[in-house]
């Protein structure tokens, strides 16, 4: 069998990325839609350090970090100064959640509210895995982390997931959008538009962390399906700030979703915890209801 | 790695980590049971999953690191994880 030569990924192997991880997967997807006239604008993160331990790299494209909470604000400065000189090139911060949702907020809040041409993607694995499964503000309702642990006085976290996409459609964005490396071809589809819509995008993209979930790592995918098949994330894009399309579903139940992770064990064991299940499921119902993601059979209709 | 004045390493490419050493699982690839859908080789975190010639895909044993995503998506079940033997 002869090799197809001269295919070489933007986002290369070699990476020190967990077996399985769903980050490695959304940056090279990443990669592959921006393709090579890109400026990647790292913040601290897993992918900072998978990627780029001293002195190797593992990014194909001009690549910087500077610090955990000012991507977006070094992102506005090369954009300025990209368009002082007419360059062409396309600025694309890959900051994960806990730079984004957490630390950063104040820099993205400036460079969204000032419309720099840039497109923010946060790779949504909701918590600090680097430094070893710390809560953030994308964690989810009663997830085990190791500072949020469950036990005999808690239920893991106590506080549900912000909505950041609504707070940056809320700063005007015109193009914000939810995706999740299970589904590839949209998510490529979405950081493509991202780029070529002038102004501030947003792209929070769903990557599931074996590590830090407890799953194994070739479950990847599935983990992140099904999410999406219970409704608790939700893909959709926001236009100027007003939803233009949802994936639907035939929803399932959550605990199908829950069950398959070790940080949600303890909501099965010893005893089932009905009570907080509901409150899970009555998220997903919400979303269901807020993005109209369930589809309906004719007969069901009438 | 030899240091330079400054104690500054020579900048260099992922590439020569290679990751295949961390396998514990090897996907095994049966080109006659594939579709060509290329799945295997979009799923694939270290995107070493490689096409070939004849439209079918191989993957470089120099990075996989054996997650087991392509045999777990692979809609025509053609690729099998077996224990690795060193």
């Amino acid at each position: 069998m002869m090799q197809v030569e001269g295919k070489c990924e933007l986002f290369e192997a070699g990476h020190r990325a967990c077996a399985g991880c769903g980050p490695a997967l959304a940056a090279r997807l990443i990669l592959k839609a921006a393709g090579e006239n890109t400026i990647v604008v790292a913040s601290t993160g897993c992918m900072e350090v998978f990627s780029t331990p001293y002195p190797e790299t593992a990014w194909g494209v001009p690549w910087i970090h500077s610090l955990f909470e000012n991507a977006a604000a070094v992102a506005s400065g090369i954009e300025a100064a990209i368009k002082q000189q007419g360059r062409s090139e396309k600025v694309i911060c890959v900051c994960g959640d806990g730079a984004t949702f957490d630390i950063g907020m104040l820099c993205i809040s400036g460079a969204f509210e000032r419309n720099h041409d840039i497109t923010y993607i946060c790779y949504d694995n909701e918590a600090y895995m680097n430094t070893g499964i710390q809560r953030s503000g994308a964690t989810p309702l009663d997830a085990s982390t190791t500072t949020s642990p469950a036990g005999k006085c808690s239920l893991g976290n106590k506080r549900p997931k912000k909505d950041l996409p609504r707070i940056l459609a809320a700063h005007g964005a015109p193009y914000v959008a939810t995706a999740s490396i299970s589904y590839p071809a949209d998510f490529v589809k979405k950081v493509e538009r991202a780029i070529n819509t002038p102004g501030a995008c947003y792209i929070q993209v769903h990557a599931p962390c074996c590590t830090g979930w407890g799953f194994d790592p070739g479950q990847t995918i599935a983990i992140g399906k099904l999410a999406i098949e219970t409704g608790l994330w939700v893909n959709y894009e926001m236009v100027d700030g007003v939803v233009a399309k949802a994936k639907k579903v035939r929803r399932k139940p959550v605990e199908e979703y829950l069950k398959a992770q070790k940080r949600f064990q303890h909501l099965f064991k010893p005893t089932p915890k009905t009570e907080e299940i509901a409150k899970i499921q009555a998220m997903a119902d919400a979303n269901a209801t807020a993005y109209n993601i369930d589809i309906k059979l004719k007969q069901e209709r009438q | 790695m030899p240091l330079t004045i400054g104690c500054a390493a020579r900048p260099g490419k992922a590439r020569r980590n290679l990751t295949g050493s961390w396998r514990v699982f090897r996907p095994v690839f049966r080109p006659e049971e594939c579709t060509k859908c290329g799945l295997c080789a979009t799923v694939c975190p270290e995107g070493c999953v490689i096409e070939t010639e004849e439209g079918t895909f191989i993957p470089d044993y120099d990075y996989c690191k054996g997650c087991g995503l392509c045999a777990e998506e692979c809609p025509a079940k053609a690729i099998e994880m077996v224990q690795e033997e060193k």
